[in-house]
């Protein structure tokens, strides 16, 4: 196909926005699916991204319209996943900005613009859901065209699910969205935006060709990891995998490489020929670092090599997930995940709960320390009680977040921005009605559950989106809990001075709460190095007794004494006290507790 | 002639099912006293090769053995083996004169008498039907007809019992004089009456009643009782006369002993053995009439699982346990805690390691002992 019939788009747009309704739609009028083949949100195949309505890997599709090659690739819609929309955009020449008509622009779909606009691709506004009796179209494109810097007219008005004005988009593609511009007799690159793994063929990888042409079994190469293979098979979705023999200048598909594992080809590197190989890499690359890290363990210590073997399969097929062994005293054996942000964790548990039926036990999730110690030796800390005790500084790591609200919720978000150390950057006015404010977090005061305390305190009208903005040194604390004297390394944490001692108080007192009475007093505190900020005391028993036993019931006593005992074993020991694994995660559910 | 010392005989005849009880019992039935104590004795017949005549202990438990019909009873009396220690549990209001002379007649020399509770409004909350009149006068009657070792049955932790109540209680009793008391804590036994209907209150109280086991220790020690089980105590010394007090019968369980019982529901401890005859007043006695056991449970005793019970038996008195005896049964790990922890004594003397409850143990003991068991 000559370059000029080809067009690459994404979609932008919110959850619950209709991205996917769109691209069903899309799918069913280009005829690459027909009505009985068509199931609901073709794009997104895994179960759990149609039961959160997110979507979490990105796939390309080919379909024709009036004589074109149009190329939809799909991106994933949320906060932890910017990079891998930045380079899913950069696979496109424009992309179609959708906007629910009763809703407005949200702070996500807002960043995503913004990494369209500054990809320099051309959008397309789309106000969607216009047959909603609350939709307000002209509102909506008001707010679009005024972002766009757009006559209002120039938004298309639709309805993905009843299909009016989906014609009038597949045009505008054509008319709006440039065609892509690479040199065909260039030596070949092409952009990785997405790979996945398949059991029996290994890594796929999905790339938009820039310059030049690729051929099957052409011996290709990874040009920033260094990765050598063999195009096993080249193919396009449409949406079922066809296998082409050659991927030419404009063109978007798949490259099968039997490549064992996906760490080995990162999104966002270029793929070249080995025969003819390209001097320079496409701009962009970034080495993603996991920036949230959490303890994963399973509840019951004999699922320990379950757990493991899940997390290497999930691994497979999610090259942003790292993990480490961990010893925790008072958990067992786990793993230090890192992820890259909150949403990347509460999808990987539930894969593991859900896909792979594990009950864990998941510690309170903080961020990637820089710490530099005394002696000048600098370690990057992922985990709290691993945090040197003798430090010179501690650097965290900052992300400007940007948040929308109906402008009656300003105050409660400049509250909430306040109490979790947010400076200020700007507030904006979107319309009468709507605010943009900026400002600047420690993204571990966000990891806990700023977003739960935001949609509460606005009623579930703000909108949330942050972006990591560096490191900077701060007053932090590494506080310790003690059981019985003893530290339970799984509850340390890393908090600023200024909150260790409500949050050591309240740890210390919830603990008190879930852990039963022993046969002695048991003190429960909180420590910031050998200075205690906080102590309870959980008092001993008093009394526990079998009321009696003579000759009829001695088996029946004898087997409640062993069943006691046998519970016991089950129960974690820290410094000499059964701390059951109710009381460990009432702990690490303090936060969700508090907000409800 | 067999090696077992200890003879349990189970009377489960009562006039009511009081709500608390989850004991093997039958509500009326005099008609069937008769043929139940001829089941009896052919059962006794049957097992009796087991016994070392003359026996040590007697015991006739129920049920309610006094509500046996008397001619019933001591036909039974009459016919069982002597022991030196002969006990009849009794209900205060089932003791007359004639019954306390008759008991003493056939040898009975020691009563256990469920007094529960001095204090009208908590004997209705356990649907007792003595009144504390009741008690003292079942005592005088048990006096005059000679005995001399009577024990009281108290029940503490009685939903809506102050600790004053409790005090008012001990007071009674220990104004009878006895020469023994069993104090136990109302236990809200799943699935019966009482725990459907008093249940949630006892847990509401359960913190406030927590002192109650040692305000029943301190006032009965104080007032000269050993505190030699768990949940019994005696006289001793000068105010015993120099006799031995403990229940011997009850002893020989605290030590591990061979026993064999006969009845409906009764269970028996013989090499190893333990046996439990099946509930259930019909089948019990339609089988004795064929001269066949009646149906039961068989459960092996193991070495181990002796051990086992040797320590949580001999862990409630207040004689220290030979460690050696039990050695396959202590997790030693615990051992060292709780004896850090000042909870269990691990004395060293002439026959080895031995240990024993502290005082501040005994209050925990159940918890203890879980503990110490090696599972």
């Amino acid at each position: 196909m000559e370059q000029d019939r080809i067009r690459n788009f994404a979609i932008i747009a919110h959850i619950d926005h209709g991205k996917s309704t769109l691209a069903d739609r899309v799918l069913e009028l280009t005829g690459a699916l027909t009505q009985r083949e068509m199931r609901e949100q073709v794009l997104d195949t895994m179960e759990l991204e149609r039961e959160r309505g997110i979507t979490i890997k990105a796939q390309a599709v080919r379909v024709r319209w009036r004589g074109h090659e149009l190329n939809l690739i799909d991106t994933p819609g949320h906060v932890d996943f910017t990079y891998e929309v930045s380079r899913s955009l950069q696979a496109c020449e424009g992309a179609l900005l959708v906007v629910d008509a009763a809703q407005g622009i949200e702070a996500q779909t807002l960043a995503n613009a913004y990494l369209a606009i500054d990809g320099h691709l051309e959008i397309v506004p789309v106000v969607n859901k216009i047959d909603l009796p609350q939709a307000d179209p002209a509102g909506a494109s008001r707010e679009l065209g005024e972002l766009l810097g757009e006559a209002p007219d120039r938004v298309l008005r639709i309805s993905a699910k009843t299909g009016e004005g989906v014609p009038e988009v597949l045009d505008a593609i054509i008319e709006r969205i440039p065609a892509p511009t690479g040199d065909p007799d260039a030596p070949a690159r092409a952009l990785i935006f997405d790979s996945s793994y398949d059991q029996y063929r290994g890594v796929v990888a999905f790339v938009r060709v820039v310059d030049g042409s690729f051929e099957t079994r052409e011996p290709l190469r990874a040009m920033a990891q260094g990765t050598a293979f063999e195009a096993e098979e080249l193919g396009v979705l449409s949406p079922a995998h066809e296998p082409v023999s050659s991927l030419g200048a404009g063109e978007v598909g798949y490259v099968i490489t039997g490549l064992k594992d996906v760490s080995r080809l990162r999104v966002g590197d270029t793929l070249t020929s080995r025969r003819r190989p390209a001097a320079e890499p496409l701009p962009g690359y970034q080495d993603v670092k996991p920036m949230v890290f959490a303890g994963i363990f399973p509840t019951d210590s004999d699922d320990y090599p379950e757990l493991r073997d899940a997390l290497e399969r999930l691994k497979l097929n999610d090259g942003s997930l790292s993990y480490e062994p961990e010893t925790s005293q008072a958990l067992g054996f786990g793993f230090r995940c890192g992820f890259l942000g909150l949403l990347h964790m509460e999808i990987v548990r539930e894969r593991l709960e859900r896909e792979f039926d594990l009950d864990l036990l998941i510690t309170a999730p903080t961020v990637a320390y820089r710490a530099t110690t005394r002696t000048g030796e600098a370690v990057e800390v992922h985990n709290p009680a691993e945090m040197p005790r003798e430090l010179e500084q501690v650097e965290e790591p900052y992300v400007k977040a940007s948040v929308i609200v109906p402008k009656d919720y300003v105050g409660a978000v400049m509250e909430l921005a306040n109490e979790r150390r947010g400076s200020f950057d700007h507030l904006e006015y979107l319309s009468e009605e709507r605010v943009l404010l900026s400002y600047e977090l420690p993204l571990g005061e966000i990891v806990l559950d700023f977003y739960d305390q935001l949609k509460s305190r606005t009623r579930g009208y703000a909108s949330f989106d942050y972006d990591l903005a560096g490191f900077k040194p701060g007053e932090l604390a590494r506080v310790d809990i003690l059981v019985g004297g003893e530290q339970v390394d799984a509850l340390s944490l890393i908090i600023h001075r200024d909150f260790a001692y409500d949050r050591g108080r309240q740890l210390v007192e919830r603990l008190r709460q879930e852990i039963p009475r022993q046969m002695f007093d048991v003190p429960v505190q909180a420590a910031i190095g050998s200075r205690v900020i906080a102590r309870e005391t959980i008092k001993a028993r008093r009394k526990d007794v079998l009321a009696k036993c003579y000759g009829g019931d001695i088996t029946r006593k004898r087997k409640l004494l062993e069943k006691q005992k046998k519970g016991k074993k089950r129960m974690k020991q820290v410094g000499g006290v059964e701390v059951p694994q109710e009381a460990f995660l009432a702990v690490l559910n303090l936060d969700s507790e508090r907000k409800r | 002639m067999g090696h077992v010392r200890h003879l349990y005989v189970h009377l489960p005849f009562c006039a009511h099912r009081c709500g608390y009880c989850d004991f093997v019992t039958a509500v009326g039935r005099h008609d069937q006293h008769g043929s139940y104590v001829d089941a009896l004795l052919v059962e006794l017949t049957i097992e009796r090769s087991v016994l070392a005549e003359p026996l040590d202990t007697l015991f006739l438990g129920g049920g309610t053995p006094t509500f046996t019909e008397a001619t019933e009873l001591a036909r039974l009396l009459e016919r069982l083996p002597v022991a030196e220690e002969l006990t009849v549990e009794a209900n205060p209001e089932t003791v007359t004169p004639g019954l306390a002379r008759m008991l003493r007649d056939q040898g009975v020399n020691r009563i256990s008498l469920g007094a529960q509770s001095f204090q009208p409004h908590l004997l209705a909350v356990l649907e007792r039907r003595a009144t504390p009149a009741d008690v003292r006068q079942a005592v005088a009657h048990l006096r005059e007809a000679g005995f001399d070792n009577i024990s009281l049955d108290l029940i503490y932790g009685i939903p809506g019992q102050s600790s004053t109540d409790l005090a008012r209680d001990l007071a009674e009793a220990l104004a009878l004089e006895p020469e023994h008391l069993s104090c136990y804590e109302l236990e809200a036994k799943p699935g019966t009456r009482f725990t459907h209907a008093h249940g949630a209150e006892l847990e509401r109280q359960a913190e406030a009643m927590e002192s109650y086991f040692e305000q029943v220790v301190d006032t009965l020690t104080a007032a000269g009782y050993r505190w030699y089980e768990t949940a019994n105590f005696c006289l001793e010394g000068t105010r015993a006369h120099g006799r031995e007090l403990r229940a011997r019968h009850n002893l020989g369980y605290w030590h591990g002993s061979d026993y064999l019982g006969i009845g409906m529901g009764a269970v028996s401890t013989v090499s190893g053995e333990r046996r439990r005859n099946a509930p259930g007043l019909a089948r019990y006695v339609a089988a004795l009439v064929q001269g066949a056991r009646p149906p039961s449970d068989v459960e092996l005793i193991d070495r181990e699982t002796s051990e086992r019970e040797k320590l949580m038996l001999g862990l409630r008195l207040d004689e220290p346990l030979v460690l050696a005896d039990v050695a396959d049964a202590v997790d030693r790990s615990a051992l060292e805690r709780f004896a850090a922890g000042g909870l269990v004594d691990l004395t060293e003397n002439g026959r080895g390691e031995e240990i024993s409850l502290t005082r501040q143990g005994r209050f925990l003991g159940g918890g203890v002992t879980a503990e110490l068991l090696l599972l």
